[in-house]
């Protein structure tokens, strides 16, 4: 007992402490401020090369003390980063002034009401001079909701040394690639195939250049027209039962694709530009014979379309410095910042005149030579390529139940060698219809 | 200290009433009792309310929630609507399918686990030499996160970077397939937590005296004669503690089969299915309808099991 008594005050002073160092601390983390200035937070992932926080350093000094931006990391994959920020928006948090929203979160977040519309003018200051259809991106029932920042879409990879002028369609490159096969040469086509986001990419792109859409243009309705989706179908089934489809094509993401690539067991790939510095560093040789085309189509008469990738900035519903956010936002999504995306990052900018500035046709990034001596090669020797692909490209289907239409999607079509094109029409519309309802289970 | 404090006053109340002595003391006793009680009470409801917080107001804010649509992208839509979200799930096939290969994949691995534990154990049981590192050394694959495991032997399985396909010579992409992706599913299961099995077992092991099996060693029964009439018997109740554990536990199952096939190739599980409705669809409703379902399953399999080992051992005590 005693002893218990003679700890007490000891314990009760450690608690006062505790309390008192916490009551001091509150207005450090809670204020928001240093010095006046007050703060934007951004929520955003840092990339490689920290050109995040290097635009955040830029637009603080460009601002001379009006607000400073403090960068919040986010996970790395996209997932991830949606999860994280659907909780704090739900739960209305304020500290989110700012934040990366991939192109496909769009009507989600805008429909819940927890990013801001961007008043007319400040809309006009920041799609001026940008890609209309990665602006469109940015739009929910005829509002700008955000900022694009970067934009990206696949090409189709292909090697000189196997190949001698690159497919258009689909079919002629798995035609191509069956020959190689019956050669003995590299043949394989690395594509995403995994149940996941990028088969929805994959999906998307087949069946816009067959002509048809996932969803009405209001995006309440599905359209899925027969003839199209057929066809889309049945290049994902030739495509995944050809023996130049990958072993692990069902489990295929971006990164699998970009490593089997490199093996040199392929002759073609469909992928983002990221491949090309990734092989110029791992395999010299292979990236020596590395040529990029556009994304094939599916039919020879209509061109291919592409689709869009890419992030842009929203302004969080439940800031307290709203007006700020937008100048920063501004800042941010300004042709200086899209440049510094690419030199250092390699995020192709957004607005179509950077395309022919030399900071970005000229930007080198470090690779290694054929002996294994490290050397430069260009960062962007396709960004023709992307910009011309971009400007035709296609937005995946714009409704506040993107997330179960991907799901139904994904689900549907998962295992694509499995894919039944005469039956699969109808379980693909039966799935979204049920997706836009957002009743059931998926 | 709590014993002496009703002391006094269980005395006092003795000498005030002394007619007939035997009475008195259990009266005293009873008092006494009642005083511990509430002291018991007193002392534990710290406990009890923190846990009331952390368990019950989260299960019954989830049963709330299954009870409405409740969507978090569409917040002004929030309605009762009554048992449909439990009919929405119950009547989809999907659910049935989930829970199917939810069941398999537990009882696969629990089987598995149920026997390599039993020999760990007993290993570890009669380990002469180095005794502690053998208990170390099983245990460091318990000691390993389930996400880091399941990453681990996704690598070693990875057509690209993985060592299995070259110590096989085989060219085979392992979660391309239903049966392969289930065999590594179970295996990481199997490698991450048959450690905790032969743990529980390992204290089973010491419920089983010497002597009796020395005695009946004496009396000429063979190795696996002590082993089934002997051993096994009074483990029993450890087997079913562990196995019961193990079972709950590889029901929830998460962590492996959304790093390794993310739900694909027909190996999604019930918790893999609620997380897709609560946490990637926001539907929350729904999720909790997800998640209440999955949470009657465990009390189901818990019942299942207690009652089975209840029985148990009331059977042993007969015995004894």
């Amino acid at each position: 007992m005693t002893d218990v008594r003679r700890r007490r005050p000891h314990a009760r002073r450690v608690v006062g402490a505790t309390v008192a160092a916490g009551l001091l601390a509150l207005p450090a983390c809670g204020g928001g401020s240093s010095g006046g200035v007050p703060t934007i937070n951004w929520y955003a992932k840092e990339e490689a090369g920290g050109s995040m926080s290097d635009a955040a350093k830029a637009c603080t000094a460009s601002a001379h003390g009006r607000y400073r931006i403090k960068q919040v990391p986010l996970p790395t994959t996209t997932d991830e980063q949606r999860e994280q920020l659907v909780r704090r928006l739900a739960a209305k948090d304020s500290s989110i002034d700012l934040l990366n929203m991939d192109v496909i979160w769009t009507a989600e977040f805008a429909n819940a009401g927890w990013i801001t519309r961007w008043p007319t003018a400040r809309a006009e200051q920041v799609t001026k001079g940008k890609f209309p259809n990665v602006v469109d991106s940015a739009r929910f029932k005829n509002q700008l909701y955000a900022a694009p920042l970067n934009g990206n879409t696949q090409l189709l990879w292909y090697r000189s040394d196997l190949v001698t002028t690159p497919p258009k369609t689909w079919d002629e490159m798995i035609s191509q690639a069956e020959q190689l096969a019956r050669e003995g040469k590299p043949h394989r086509i690395q594509v995403q195939g995994q149940r996941f986001e990028g088969l929805v990419v994959w999906f998307t792109s087949l069946l816009a250049s067959a002509g048809g859409t996932v969803l009405s243009p209001d995006g309440t309705k599905v359209a899925l027209p027969a003839g199209p989706t057929r066809r889309a179908l049945a290049v994902m089934r030739r495509m995944s039962r050809s023996v130049a489809a990958d072993p692990g094509l069902s489990t295929s993401q971006e990164d699998q694709g970009r490593q089997g690539w490199e093996t040199g067991e392929s002759a073609f790939m469909v992928n983002y530009g990221f491949v090309w510095p990734s092989a110029s560093k791992n395999n010299p040789e292979l990236a020596k014979k590395m040529r990029w085309a556009p994304y094939p189509t599916v039919d020879p008469g209509r061109p291919s379309k592409a689709t869009i990738g890419g992030f842009n900035i929203g302004v969080g519903a439940y800031s307290k410095k709203r007006e700020l956010a937008f100048d920063a936002a501004t800042c941010l999504s300004s042709k200086e910042n899209q440049l510094g995306f690419a030199a250092k990052s390699g995020l192709l900018p957004v607005t179509t005149s950077l395309y022919d500035d030399p900071k970005v046709t000229e930007a080198t990034s470090d690779a290694v030579d054929a002996a294994g001596k490290p050397t430069q090669v260009k960062s962007f020797p396709y960004a023709k390529a992307i910009r011309e692909a971009l400007a035709t490209a296609v937005l995946r289907p714009k409704t506040p139940y993107y997330n179960d239409v991907s799901l139904a999607i994904t689900r549907t079509l998962h295992p694509t060698r499995d894919i039944n094109p005469d039956k699969d029409v109808k379980r693909l519309r039966d799935a979204i219809t049920k997706a836009l309802k957002g009743e059931g289970l998926l | 200290m709590t014993t002496t404090v009703p002391a006094p006053a269980a005395a006092g109340h003795a000498a005030a009433v002394s007619t007939s002595k035997p009475k008195v003391r259990r009266r005293a006793r009873s008092e006494r009792a009642r005083a511990e009680r509430r002291l018991g009470w007193m002392l534990c409801a710290p406990a009890v309310t923190v846990m009331l917080l952390v368990t019950a107001y989260p299960i019954g804010y989830a049963i709330y929630l299954s009870l409405h649509r409740y969507d978090l992208r569409f917040p002004t839509e929030t309605t009762f609507i009554g048992l449909r979200n439990y009919g929405a799930v119950l009547g989809n096939r999907l659910w049935w399918q989930d829970l199917t290969s939810t069941l398999t994949i537990t009882a696969i691995s629990v089987v598995i686990e149920l026997l390599l534990g039993f020999l760990l154990a007993y290993v570890m049981h009669r380990a002469i030499f180095g005794r502690g590192l053998v208990r170390s050394a099983t245990l460091v694959p318990y000691g390993i996160i389930t996400v880091v495991a399941a990453f681990a032997w996704r690598f070693a399985f990875d057509p690209a970077t993985g060592f299995i396909n070259g110590m096989l010579h085989t060219q085979r992409a392992w979660f391309t397939q239903q049966w392969s992706s289930y065999l590594v599913i179970v295996l990481t299961e199997v490698w991450k937590t048959t450690p905790f099995m032969s743990l529980l077992l390992l204290a089973g092991f010491t419920l089983v005296p010497d002597d009796v099996v020395k005695a009946a060693r004496v009396d000429g029964a063979t190795a696996t004669q002590r082993l089934r009439k002997i051993i096994i018997p009074l483990m029993k109740p450890a087997i079913l503690v562990a196995v019961l554990f193990r079972t709950l536990d590889a029901f929830r199952i998460f962590d492996a089969v959304f790093v390794q096939t993310r739900g694909a190739q027909g190996t999604e599980t019930v918790s893999i299915l609620g997380y897709n409705t609560m946490v990637s669809r926001l539907n929350l409703g729904l999720g909790s309808a997800v998640s209440v379902l999955i949470f009657a399953c465990v009390l189901i399999i818990s019942f299942v099991f207690v009652k089975g080992f209840g029985a148990n051992l009331s059977q042993q005590r007969g015995e004894g």
